[in-house]
């Protein structure tokens, strides 16, 4: 995209960035993040199907440089998190200089061949392909051929299930889990100096890969994000034991949606859900 | 008394300033409630950290109660606000995982309330005796352990 890459090296020759995040290629047909500093690193940058990293996860609001800004390029999804941590009082709006991309989906994971059952659940019901908030815009949309939303399908089966039932299929899925927190670290509004799970004093959950603080961290973790997740899906997309807890977030989104019709990081003006009140709301189930 | 009759155990996180106050007054009363829940009293629902409810449930609890001020009348002004949002996530998210509903309830009782705690307390009581005992969460490590023969 030679249209990125003018941008990039004009944003670093007029230093109204002092580096760019953004993805340079990786492999047979893979991407990884890339940070660009000078001109000549600004021409190794692209952007294909298979830009799937998140970059918002390396803001770091100790990372803000003194002089000069962060430049990061990111699709729409990646944007609604960086707008979540402008929201929530990580990064100021004004140190983020965002160069938006037109994306024309993505693959799951990276170095998959883009084909259509390839795609990336998130890109199924998208509806930024056009950021929501950008500074610069490049790139153009193209069609591509839409994955069937089975996300949305596997909730609706958990949905329908007993409770039981439903507590049989979370532990079978769980057991899995490893603690490796790979979900945590590679979730951008995850951004806690100290997680609840590394408080030891007292220690609220079992940091050995037990059943039981397997299932607390899934629940906690789901819960902590909700009303903010974005759901970028990388917090799937690098479990290594494919745990499906993407559709925890997505099954509280759907909450949010439903009662405040509130979608998390789609205006930069409005508060956070967790974080405001209204006098008058749902309360059919306080007694 | 019945042996091995299942008594459950439910655990009541109260708002110091009403519902603390108004199960007070429920004792003062000389009301009669049922003996199995044990209260624990935190400065407001603001401060009830869902982490407590699920730490209940790890340790063995049937049943959590949560209960604070009415709406607009928290003690810190908003406490109970910010936590009617965060139930509303948690108790869907419970439900969603498999716990079933009937074993975490949310009330709002104020200080004056003393017969209003006490047929929610009760209430909460015979609705988790109907359920049964929880004891999945408790003992949810023992399933993949390997008997002694």
């Amino acid at each position: 995209m030679a249209q990125l890459v003018e941008t990039a090296k004009e944003l670093l020759k007029s230093g109204k960035v002092s580096y760019i995040i953004g993805y340079t290629a990786h492999g047979d047909n893979g991407t990884k993040p890339f940070i660009a500093r000078t001109e000549a690193d600004a021409e190794k940058l692209v952007f294909n199907h298979h830009c799937v990293n998140n970059l918002s996860v390396y803001i770091n609001k100790a990372d803000i440089p003194e002089n000069g800004n962060i430049g990061i390029i990111a699709k729409g999804c990646d944007i609604r998190t960086i707008t979540m941590l402008v929201q929530e009082n990580q990064i100021k709006r004004e140190h983020i200089y965002i160069i938006g991309v037109n994306c024309n989906g993505q693959v799951k994971d990276i170095g998959m061949n883009w084909e259509k059952e390839n795609v990336a659940q998130k890109c199924a019901l998208c509806e930024v392909r056009t950021p929501a908030l950008y500074d610069v815009l490049v790139g153009d949309l193209e069609d591509f051929e839409k994955p069937e939303p089975t996300t949305m399908q596997l909730i609706q089966q958990i949905e329908a299930m007993t409770p039981k039932e439903r507590w049989a299929y979370w532990q079978e899925q769980f057991d899995k889990c490893i603690k490796c927190y790979a979900c945590r670290q590679a979730c951008p509004l995850c951004y806690c100096d100290q997680c609840i799970v590394d408080k030891n004093e007292p220690q609220w959950i079992e940091t050995s890969p037990t059943s039981r603080g397997n299932l607390s961290w899934n629940i906690i973790r789901a819960l902590h994000q909700s009303g903010r997740c974005v759901g970028c899906g990388e917090c799937s997309r690098v479990c290594p034991m494919g745990i499906p807890i993407g559709i925890l977030n997505v099954k509280m989104n759907m909450i949010s949606m439903r009662d405040f019709g509130f979608k998390p990081g789609m205006n930069i003006n409005e508060s956070t859900l967790v974080g405001s009140y209204n006098f008058t709301e749902k309360e059919n189930f306080i007694r | 008394m019945e042996e091995n009759k299942f008594e459950p155990r439910i655990v009541a996180f109260v708002c110091n300033w009403c519902t603390y106050t108004g199960a007070d007054l429920a004792g003062t009363s000389r009301l009669k409630q049922l003996p199995n829940a044990r209260l624990i009293r935190v400065p407001c629902t603001g401060r009830i950290d869902p982490i407590f409810l699920i730490k209940a449930f790890e340790s063995g609890a049937d049943g959590v109660l949560v209960s604070g001020c009415h709406p607009g009348d928290c003690h810190y002004n908003s406490g109970n606000f910010h936590a009617r949002r965060r139930w509303m996530f948690f108790k869907e998210l419970l439900e969603f995982v498999g716990i079933d509903e009937k074993r975490v309830h949310f009330s709002w009782v104020s200080a004056s309330e003393g017969k209003k705690w006490v047929d929610i307390v009760d209430g909460v009581i015979e609705t988790v005796r109907a359920e049964g005992p929880f004891n999945e969460y408790e003992q949810i490590n023992k399933k993949n352990m390997i008997p002694i023969e």
